[in-house]
């Protein structure tokens, strides 16, 4: 689809079904891939499933000192960090009037905070190379809100501010910073779902299906893509009509 | 002027694409150079290449003109 021969691209949340397949189709397009998740197994698998230019940096996202090593340790196996895909998530869902403070915390720390220190640290190399891609995958709750998910939405609007702000800030040195926001896609996630709760979900939902990972591994790779280097800023809404905004 | 003078001065006309004449001590790379923000970080960047050094935010921000950059650059190295 799109050509990203000699690109170096580090993916975190590979070990999940839709950073795995945002790794696949990067790794497709001719990009050396670094893998990380905290799960080492299934980025070693996927490592090996890609066979060459594919390495694995597993870690903790919610740990400062891992985040901050991270760029690093994916740069010393690549050579450099042209694309930053930050995929990683997690949910901590409650009512809002039984969140605690640390659900609160953990959500924003793992899904904007290590956001912000990740790619700071990529910034300096895509700044001296002229060009980079920073790809932050929201969600589509992030825009419309979803009940018990309070910190969820606020970390992923907050990552459309961040994104904006810094695409204004690189955008004259070839570097575009710009989200992919999924609707439902099937993972494993919403394979816990029964039939009456899908069949709830699909009426909402245009396409009359959900999404897959494919769907937002072909966005992420137009994103990534020297095609589309004009594009910044922007929030790629990948939702089958959910919500067109 | 000395070697890491004429070092800075080289990295300031590549980066800014400006004229050696303009690139004095007292010139102030905002208001004589036409930098913006961005450029004096990687001003900033392309000396600790150069020298070989680590240009810490709090000292970066009191790095204005040319003059300030050689002289932090010698204290340093």
């Amino acid at each position: 689809m799109f050509d990203l021969s000699g690109k170096n691209a580090l993916v975190t949340g590979a070990s999940g079904g839709i950073g795995g397949a945002i790794a696949e189709a990067l790794h497709q397009a001719g990009a050396t891939v670094a893998l990380s998740g905290t799960r080492e197994a299934p980025l070693r698998e996927l490592a090996d499933k890609l066979g060459e230019r594919a390495h694995v940096v597993p870690a903790n996202l919610s740990d400062a000192e891992a985040v901050t090593g991270l760029p690093k340790t994916a740069a010393e196996a690549m050579g450099s960090v042209d694309i930053l895909v930050n995929n990683a998530g997690i949910t901590r869902d409650n009512l809002f009037m039984r969140m605690s403070d640390e659900e609160w915390a953990q959500v924003l720390e793992v899904n904007l905070t290590s956001v912000f220190r990740l790619s700071r640290a990529v910034l300096r190399g895509m700044m001296k190379a002229r060009w980079g891609r920073i790809v932050n995958i929201t969600s589509v709750v992030g825009t419309t809100g979803n009940p018990g998910q309070g910190n969820y939405a606020a970390a992923k609007a907050g990552l459309v501010g961040m994104s904006k702000s810094l695409a204004y800030e690189v955008a004259s040195r070839g570097i575009t910073v710009n989200c992919v926001a999924p609707g439902f896609i099937e993972t494993a996630m919403t394979d816990k779902l029964n039939d009456e709760q899908k069949g709830k979900i699909l009426t909402q939902i245009p396409a009359g299906a959900m999404g897959t990972p494919n769907d937002i591994a072909a966005a992420v790779a137009y994103l990534s893509s020297r095609e589309a280097g004009y594009v910044t800023g922007a929030t790629l809404h990948v939702n089958g009509g959910m919500a067109m905004v | 002027m000395s070697d890491i003078a004429d070092r800075v001065k080289k990295i300031v006309v590549e980066h800014l694409g400006v004229d050696e004449d303009k690139v004095v001590e007292a010139a102030s790379f905002i208001d004589d150079l036409g930098a913006d923000s961005l450029d004096t970080v990687e001003l900033v960047m392309a000396f600790e290449e150069e020298f070989g050094i680590e240009i810490p935010d709090d000292a970066a921000e009191t790095i204005q003109t040319v003059g300030d950059a050689v002289n932090f650059i010698k204290g340093a190295v």
